[in-house]
């Protein structure tokens, strides 16, 4: 029976393996041929996590640390695993209720998925924390805290310097491709974080996960194989003096200036003060929005590095350079008198001057006498060896950019602005070509007009002149901790020797900076048993077309035969320069070369100091007119963010800084500009100096957020 | 153990046994690497009977114990007890409306305590026995219709009750048993037919009834209009014609919809539309618009459930590449992306871990498994173990083609196992005696079984 049907045999096998082999093609198909599985495949089942290492310290030029990194907890929660917890003890503890409680589970649901831990409450506070790890027992499985470094400011001081934080934002992304930065990391944003980013971010590590169904990572893959270690970022040591800074922010405060202190010995910075400035902390951690927002409205603009991104004219502390080039170019001696009347007469119209008597170079200086350095650049304008004033003026500005002015210094400060020194293509744009001769800016002479310095610059001018003709590019590094891989430094340890002049040349110089704080304007400046030379400054300024009281200037560097500290101190509308900025300069060498203040009357000199307040009334105008607002406007908050918005647009961390985004907010309410008014020159239609702060305080508008110009 | 007992072993077939357990080793490891985690100690949970792959070792050695007992029955026994098995098989399955467990949709589980027995899945055995029984009668004579339609009553009854307990994948199966009929002599122009209805029926449930009422009556008048002259020669040519387009529209237009709207219950007709991935165009739509919401979420819900199990399924399999990831490294599997995985989808580890080589071996494994049992069945002297045999590749085969066709996307989602490698002890258990008895059959190849 069986012989029947046989054949069928063979048809039930090539059916079989036909249907196999169509499977096998199948296979073949999705295994071999098509690549798009593996990719799914690892989209869901692979997780590149990154590892960040420990940023690196900073320390300051008495190796305390003053940026480090610090432990802060985050509390977690895995929503599916919440039942059973006591929840009401958890609640008493956040001091939050049941309700609120059900509400923030529920919304992490919809966020991350019942079984993906959650961040239930962020960077909680130590005590909060205390509470919480006590009795952590009765909150598990469903909860647990998580560690999350932040960085911490040991001190509260040098906010301007250190900067701080934040996440990378697109434009960011776009300017580092490449670097390995993704969306949520966090880099330097200001400061010295965003400078040396590179040194103190260390190496970021690899570690490649299995991932579940559930979105949870289960466990390394291959046992981490493929895995690349974090290396932590490298420690840096700063010349910064952190007692110093902090002493020169407790004498600046109440009141708007800068101090900027340089060894010039090293080019290193000991202090950087702009003022008002803003605790460190306040723009890391949890409250980071508020404080911002707080802090980018405020009328005297504390986000505003003023040591460097601000420019005034430098006034009487310019007459030094003068003096240096007029000696330079042969058109003075030392001893070459000039007689002063009570005004400088070359030009027709006077300029007036306060110290009538016949002066040489060191009494010029002492008595900042205005005619005597009319005098001294009109000879080196209008010296015949020049063909004509052309060339005279560009070989006068090309002194002054040797000196360190009119371009940027190139610290390792962000922001760092480069000032203007005029030339004949200025005064060309202005007044046609031609059409002006020295009278036409006399008043550069004395420094003001066109000239604009930052802070910075006049304290490396004082550098420059205490050691006699040199000087070493400003900085805050002073060294990186296994070696500057990256060559930030190298800039640094150049010494820059513009011109070949004579120390007899500077002895004169220093003989009138000494006069000055002997006998001259600088008498309040005066440190107890140490020889300091120094320079006032008194400059004349314009709010609004409005005449302001004058800024007060000082700069000085001491001891006089072996300079340790070149300083620069601004107090803005505190008048003459000797009753403000002379004394916190003071206060400052003394601090620095002695370690502290000697003596009950010095130290009530610092009390007296610190509660001076010079703000500008102005500023105290706009703050009460943004509290009007705020009444009329019920959200300040919504303002706020609009604003942090615009800021954000149109900052990109390469472009420049906060600084310059506010300037462009400023633009944008045609913001009057301020122009420098001098005695006896008309204000000039066309110079456009550009503003050291704002004069209207940018009105908050809550719905505006649209209309933002292409800045 | 053949040394031994050589009273056991003599006329065994030893391929098979080793095919057989080399078969069942790497299915103990598919479910090893699907439930494998790193933390886990292999030994404590081998034999903690916790995790599925120390419960399907310990089912293999309850199978090793039975396939001893099995060898040692003697051949007559099955042929005696042929009727009798599938007469319990009915009354269990029949049970099973009674007291039956509902498991994943499908009330056709009976719970014994250690295990769910599944009698639909056991009835295999009992009809396989039962039709060879029927076929070996020497009064049987299978050119006759009375005869054909009695074997086609024991092989589809099982799975008519099958499907009334909403468990169809397993129903299918039996449609396996056209195979050793169409061995034994059925005419093609059955299977032709079958499978020219299913062609029908699943059209039918993929496109409207209008559509296909138009569409039939098109094709007709076409092939009457370009064939005329035979049309016009031979009357019996039109009449088949005018009967088949007769019968198709019937059974588009009045079978079908009559079947799904008063025969089955709305479930059972979604459920089948579900498998050809089609909503029930026959459901009642005042019924649907009046029901709430949550149902057609659910039903919304269970078809994605399936799209998203064959989509995990395609990359884990697809992921494994030509060499695959390696064993326990697969990160699908590890990461337990495909559901099921260490049921009904469990051939996704092997894609995954082994690559294009690895389940192209096991498909192979699987050919020369059945290849061998048609080997076997045609060496038989009695037509009972012939039948016998083909059953049992028609049932292997049927599994494992329709399974691995879902993995890899082929087919619509249908609930059956992997043989001897998906995890569970009723899939096992029915495997190890299909085989084994066929291994005792063979030893007694020579014998005339009645």
């Amino acid at each position: 029976m069986s012989v029947f049907n046989q054949s069928r045999k063979s048809v039930i096998q090539l059916v079989f393996g036909g249907i196999f082999v169509v499977i096998i093609l199948q296979l073949a198909n999705l295994q071999v041929f098509s690549s798009k599985y593996k990719v799914m495949a690892d989209d869901q089942g692979k997780f590149r996590k990154v590892v960040y290492p420990d940023r690196g310290i900073v320390y300051d030029r008495k190796k305390k640390a003053i940026l480090q990194n610090q432990t802060i907890y985050d509390l977690m929660v895995v929503p599916n695993k919440v039942r059973g917890v006591d929840t009401a003890s958890l609640c008493r503890i956040l001091g939050i209720d049941t309700a609120v409680f059900n509400k923030r589970i529920v919304e992490l649901i919809i966020k991350n998925g019942r079984a993906r831990p959650s961040t239930f409450d962020a960077l909680l506070s130590d005590e909060k924390m205390a509470m919480l790890n006590e009795g952590m027992y009765k909150f598990v499985p469903g909860f647990y805290l998580q560690e999350r470094p932040v960085r911490s400011y040991p001190i509260d001081a040098g906010g301007n310097i250190l900067g701080y934080l934040s996440e990378v934002d697109t434009n960011f992304l776009k300017a580092h491709k490449g670097e390995g930065y993704q969306i949520g990391d966090y880099a330097g944003k200001t400061g010295l974080e965003r400078t040396y980013e590179k040194v103190l971010m260390g190496q970021r590590g690899i570690e490649y996960w299995k991932r579940d169904n559930k979105n949870r990572l289960t466990e390394r893959f291959e046992n981490g194989q493929y895995d690349t270690a974090a290396i932590a970022g490298d420690n840096m040591h700063l010349s910064l003096d952190i007692a110093l800074q902090e002493f020169g922010e407790t004498l600046m405060q109440n009141k708007v200036g800068a101090v900027v202190a340089i060894d010039p010995r090293t080019g290193g910075v000991l202090a950087m003060i702009s003022s008002p400035t803003f605790k460190p902390k306040y723009l890391t951690g949890a409250d980071r929005k508020k404080h911002y927002a707080e802090l980018l409205l405020n009328p005297a603009l504390p986000l505003l590095n003023r040591t460097v991104n601000a420019k005034y004219a430098p006034g009487s502390t310019f007459k030094t350079l003068q003096g240096l080039i007029g000696l330079h170019e042969g058109v003075i001696t030392p001893s070459t008198p000039f007689s002063c009347s009570g005004a400088f007469y070359g030009c027709g119209k006077p300029m007036r001057c306060l110290d009538p008597g016949v002066w040489s170079l060191k009494g010029a200086i002492t008595h900042s006498c205005n005619t005597y350095f009319a005098n001294v650049m009109q000879r080196v304008i209008n010296n015949p060896k020049y063909p004509n004033l052309d060339s005279s003026l560009n070989q006068w500005a090309r002194y002054m950019h040797a000196f360190g002015l009119g371009h940027r210094l190139g610290i390792d400060v962000p922001t760092e602005r480069s000032g203007s020194i005029p030339n004949a293509a200025t005064y060309d744009k202005i007044y046609g070509d031609g059409h002006w001769n020295f009278c036409t800016f006399r008043s550069v002479s004395i420094g003001q007009g066109e000239v604009e310095t930052t802070p910075l610059q006049v304290a490396n001018e004082m550098a420059y002149l205490a050691n006699k003709g040199w000087f070493i590019t400003p900085h805050m590094v002073d060294s990186i901790e296994g070696g500057d891989k990256f060559g930030l430094m190298d800039k640094f340890k150049e010494k820059h020797q513009p011109l070949e002049i004579s120390d007899s040349v500077f002895e004169a110089v220093h003989d009138g900076m000494q006069g000055v704080m002997d006998g001259g304007t600088g008498r309040f400046a005066q440190v107890p048993g140490i020889v300091v030379c120094g320079k006032t400054g008194t400059v004349e300024n314009a709010y609004g077309g409005v005449k302001q009281k004058d800024h007060a200037f000082f700069a000085a560097f001491a001891p006089r035969d072996n300079p340790q500290i070149a300083i620069a101190v601004i107090c803005e509308n505190a008048g003459f320069g000797s009753t403000s900025a002379a004394p916190i300069a003071s206060l400052m060498i003394e601090k620095y070369l002695r370690d502290s203040i000697a003596g009950p009357e010095r130290k009530a000199k610092v009390e007296q100091i610190a509660n001076l307040n010079l703000i500008p009334p102005r500023i105290y105008k706009e703050l009460r007119r943004m509290d009007s607002i705020r009444h009329v406007k019920d959200s300040i908050y919504q303002a706020s963010k609009g604003y942090i918005k615009i800021v954000k647009d149109s900052m990109g961390l390469d472009a420049d800084d906060e600084a310059d985004a506010m300037d462009k907010v400023k633009n944008r309410k045609d913001a009057k500009k301020e122009t420098p008014v001098k005695d006896s020159t008309p204000v000039k239609p066309k110079t456009k100096i550009e503003a050291v702060l704002p004069d209207n305080k940018v009105k908050p508008e809550a719905t505006d957020t649209t209309k933002i110009p292409e800045v | 153990m053949n040394q031994r007992n050589s009273s056991i072993g003599k006329g065994v077939d030893w391929v098979m046994v080793w095919l057989y357990a080399i078969l069942v080793m790497v299915g103990l490891l598919c479910i090893f690497s699907v439930e494998y985690r790193s933390t886990d100690s292999v030994i404590n949970s081998f034999l903690g009977f916790k995790k599925n792959y120390s419960k399907q070792f310990f089912f293999f050695v309850f199978c090793i114990v039975l396939a001893t007992f099995i060898l040692l029955i003697d051949s007559k026994l099955f042929t005696a007890t042929a009727n009798f098995s599938y007469l319990t098989g009915i009354v269990l399955i029949l049970l099973t409306f009674v007291i039956g467990k509902e498991i994943k949709g499908s009330k056709s589980w009976i719970p014994l305590g250690f295990m769910n027995l599944q009698p639909v899945e056991l009835c295999k055995i009992f009809t396989s026995l039962a039709l060879s029984k029927f076929l070996s009668m020497p009064e049987t004579n299978f050119t006759k219709p009375k005869s054909q339609l009695i074997a086609a009553a024991i092989s589809f009854l099982p799975a008519v009750l099958s499907i009334a307990q909403g468990e169809t994948g397993l129903a299918l199966v039996y449609f396996s048993f056209l195979i050793p009929m169409y061995r034994e002599g059925l005419p093609p122009g059955y299977l032709i037919t079958g499978a020219a209805m299913a062609v029908l029926l699943v059209i039918s449930l993929l496109f409207s009834t209008k559509t296909l009422l138009i569409a039939f009556l098109v094709v007709a008048v076409l092939f009457i209009f370009f064939n005329r002259r035979q049309v016009k020669r031979s009357n019996s040519l039109l009449a088949m014609v005018v009967i088949i387009w007769a019968f198709c529209s019937v059974f588009v237009g009045v079978l079908v919809p009559f079947t799904f709207k008063h025969v089955f219950k709305p479930y059972q007709a979604d459920r089948i539309f579900s498998m050809v991935g089609v909503d029930n165009p026959f459901a009642d739509k005042n019924a649907i618009d009046l029901s709430n919401p949550e149902e057609l979420k659910e039903k919304k819900k269970k078809t994605d459930q399936q799209n998203y199990n064959v989509k995990q399924s395609k990359i884990a399999i697809g992921s494994g590449g030509v060499l695959g990831k390696g064993f326990l490294k697969g990160t699908q599997t590890q990461g337990d992306f495909v559901p099921e995985q260490h049921t009904d989808f469990i051939f996704t580890s092997v894609g995954e871990n082994f690559g294009f080589w690895g389940s192209t071996l096991l498909m192979l494994l699987y050919l020369s498994i059945i290849f061998r049992i048609i080997t076997l069945a045609e060496r038989q002297r009695s037509t009972f173990s012939r039948v016998y045999a083909y059953c049992v590749a028609a049932i292997l085969f049927f599994h494992v083609a329709v399974n691995i066709c879902v993995t890899v996307g082929l087919a619509p989602v249908i609930g059956i196992t992997l043989p001897l490698l998906s995890y569970g002890g009723s899939s096992l258990i029915t495997f190890t005696i299909l085989i084994f008895i066929l291994i005792r059959l063979d030893a007694d190849r020579q014998m005339v079984l009645r």
